[in-house]
């Protein structure tokens, strides 16, 4: 019964709290406050309460930009999470290789969004664009302005090439981990191939997996400059995604209300998305 | 089960080895009979693990053969020479069961799922996990997931060889004795030719029928416990077996007489030492404490429970004694040398001795 209740630590706490407030609870207020208001400028509003979210429930323009979204999102984890484990099981453990795969590894990431649209904005582009230019001598149409699914396979690719790294390195991390021991009990014990992957690596990298998944999904169900830089959301609205949408709408239209009320529900899903991710594998964790 | 050939094996990790100090293993060349209980007993660094990944075949030797009954198998895979390992620290597959953990070797040769179920349970009950079966292996504790290891060497029946390499290091000591003389059970039962690493002469000797001393890339003695502790054919063995270890003692010959600085030394026979540093090598346990023999004076005396550690120095040499539980050390204190624990040693090797038997 000799607990200290001393309310002085608040104190300590404080500097932390008023940053966040200010960095994040703040302006979060002020998009709840602008989602059930309507404005016509100068800074007068009038209250609207629920039907900038009623209206943005029941509109296509919105659904079709998240399913767009979600299977953007989809596509890249399919390739991303396959592609890095894959390019990590065969990085070299050691020797002069390792600093040389690294390095070549991380470039990618080094290099910021809007630079890497515009080095594919360029690369694709059939009149002075490397990649355009022969994909087309070789007799492909290809033209990633007027056709939909090649401005896809442009910021599909574009994204792989950007962020397979990340998946590649966090693998890597939780391959190196694994001790000697293990892959000499296997072939004592007989192991395939497979099986030392299924039950030795993969076990090993799950952790570090569960983060890279999570991350490349919050990613990009977010993204935004590359898409934008390379074809501005199209061609249409081929390629307009959450986020191009939400600043189309905020700042292109200037709709407040209706930017706000798709802010919060944006932030809810991936609050939602996220929770789940994380509550599905540790449970998964736990179970084992 | 099989016999195990060594065949002027040498090993080295660098790619080209020109000296001897370049090599991990100097030269073995080494017989592991049939069927044989043998222990690997040596320091830290002596070759030992590198010699049983060479049998296990996850090291390719630089030089010499390995034959199993006969047949050269140098260049067969681990697989293919069908071996059992254990390791130092516990290698479990943690998203399987115990179950499924012990099953994992014989489901990997396609064992039909019957014959898989009876020798899981045939081996759960030998090393008493029956209980936790059906349970996630990562939860267990390092002992359990030690026995799980254990376990899966001992899972397949038709195996050449079990090689253990200091399995008992993250065991309690408790436990490690009961596993032990499980180990030494199941030897008994099926016959299984086993190679057990170790640094602890304790496990070395309580193991094995066969001791191989190693040092410094090289085997310096094979022999019984007994072999070991009598006759030390190199000082490092004496050191090295023994608590104390030998007390080596350099001296001059003459004759049956050895000559430590004004004392003289009665010897057993004649010794064949006429090259090299010669040394008189005798274990504590033959030094006689009492009133008549060399003077020494003691430093130091120490209780370790069963018996005494007398530490004295005689000559300017450091030896030690042991004396019974209840012995008290003499005020003018001298030493004999047991003439049957008296060993003598030309560079670090035992020379032979014409031994005249206890009688004169």
């Amino acid at each position: 019964m000799d607990k200290t209740w001393n309310n002085k630590a608040w104190f300590l706490v404080l500097p932390v709290l008023v940053l966040v407030a200010f960095s994040a609870v703040i302006p979060l207020m002020t998009v709840v406050n602008y989602s059930v208001q309507d404005t016509f400028g100068n800074n007068v509003f009038f209250w609207a309460g629920t039907e900038w979210f009623e209206e943005l429930l029941h509109s296509d323009r919105f659904w079709e930009a998240m399913v767009r979204n979600l299977i953007f999102s989809f596509i890249i984890l399919a390739i991303e999470v396959p592609l890095g484990i894959f390019i990590a099981l065969n990085m070299p453990k050691k020797g002069w290789g390792v600093p040389v795969c690294l390095v070549l590894m991380a470039l990618p990431l080094l290099v910021p969004w809007n630079v890497v649209g515009t080095i594919w904005q360029v690369f694709g582009r059939n009149d002075i664009g490397l990649l355009g230019y022969y994909v087309n001598a070789l007799g492909f149409d290809y033209n990633y302005v007027q056709d939909p699914f090649d401005a896809w396979v442009t910021v599909i690719v574009m994204d792989v090439w950007h962020w397979t790294s990340l998946v590649v390195l966090l693998c890597y991390a939780g391959l190196v981990s694994i001790p000697d021991a293990f892959y000499q009990a296997a072939k004592i014990d007989g192991a395939s191939r497979w099986a030392v992957f299924r039950y030795i690596q993969l076990p090993k990298m799950q952790r570090v997996l569960l983060i890279a998944v999570l991350l490349r999904f919050m990613d990009s169900f977010m993204i935004y400059t590359e898409p934008f830089v390379v074809t501005g959301g199209g061609p249409g609205n081929s390629t307009t995604f959450l986020s191009i949408d939400l600043v189309k709408t905020a700042l292109g239209q200037f709709d407040l209300g209706p930017a706000a009320a798709m802010s919060l529900v944006y932030f809810l899903i991936i609050l939602l998305l996220s929770w789940v991710f994380y509550t599905v594998m540790t449970n998964y964790d736990a179970e084992r | 089960m099989a016999r195990i050939d060594v065949n002027h094996i040498r090993h080295s990790y660098l790619p080209n080895p020109r000296k001897d100090s370049d090599f991990a293993l100097k030269e073995v060349h080494h017989t592991f009979e049939d069927g044989g209980a043998y222990a690997l007993l040596g320091p830290s660094g002596c070759g030992k693990t590198t010699l049983l990944n060479i049998i296990s075949g996850l090291l390719h030797p630089s030089h010499g053969q390995l034959l199993f009954n006969g047949r050269d198998i140098t260049n067969l895979s681990t697989q293919e020479r069908n071996i059992a390992q254990v390791f130092q620290f516990p290698v479990i597959y943690d998203t399987m069961t115990v179950y499924d953990n012990l099953a994992f070797p014989l489901r990997n040769r396609r064992v039909p799922e019957a014959d898989v179920d009876r020798k899981v349970r045939e081996t759960l009950d030998m090393i008493d996990l029956a209980s936790l079966a059906k349970k996630k292996a990562r939860g267990l504790t390092a002992d359990q997931k030690q026995k799980i290891s254990l376990g899966r060497g001992l899972v397949r029946s038709d195996v050449n060889a079990i090689l253990f390499d200091e399995p008992l290091t993250v065991i309690d000591p408790h436990m490690k004795w009961v596993l032990r003389s499980q180990l030494k059970q199941l030897h008994r039962r099926f016959g299984y030719t086993m190679v057990y690493v170790t640094h602890d002469q304790t496990e070395a000797l309580t193991f094995a029928d066969r001791v191989v001393v190693m040092y410094d890339g090289e085997i310096v003695q094979i022999g019984t416990p007994a072999e070991l502790f009598e006759r030390p054919r190199h000082t490092f063995v004496g050191y090295f077996i023994g608590s104390p270890g030998m007390n080596v003692l350099p001296v001059a010959l003459e004759g049956k007489t050895a000559k430590l600085g004004a004392q003289r030394i009665e010897l057993p026979g004649v010794p064949k030492a006429d090259k090299g540093a010669v040394e008189l090598g005798v274990r504590p346990e033959y030094v006689r404490l009492g009133r008549e023999g060399m003077a020494v004076q003691v430093s130091k005396v120490e209780d370790v429970g069963r018996h005494k550690v007398v530490r004295a120095n005689l000559e300017g040499k450091e030896i030690a004694a042991v004396i019974g539980e209840d012995d008290e050390v003499p005020a003018e204190p001298k030493v004999r040398f047991d003439p049957a624990g008296i060993n003598i040693y030309a560079d670090s090797w035992l020379v032979e001795m014409a031994r005249v038997e206890m009688g004169a």
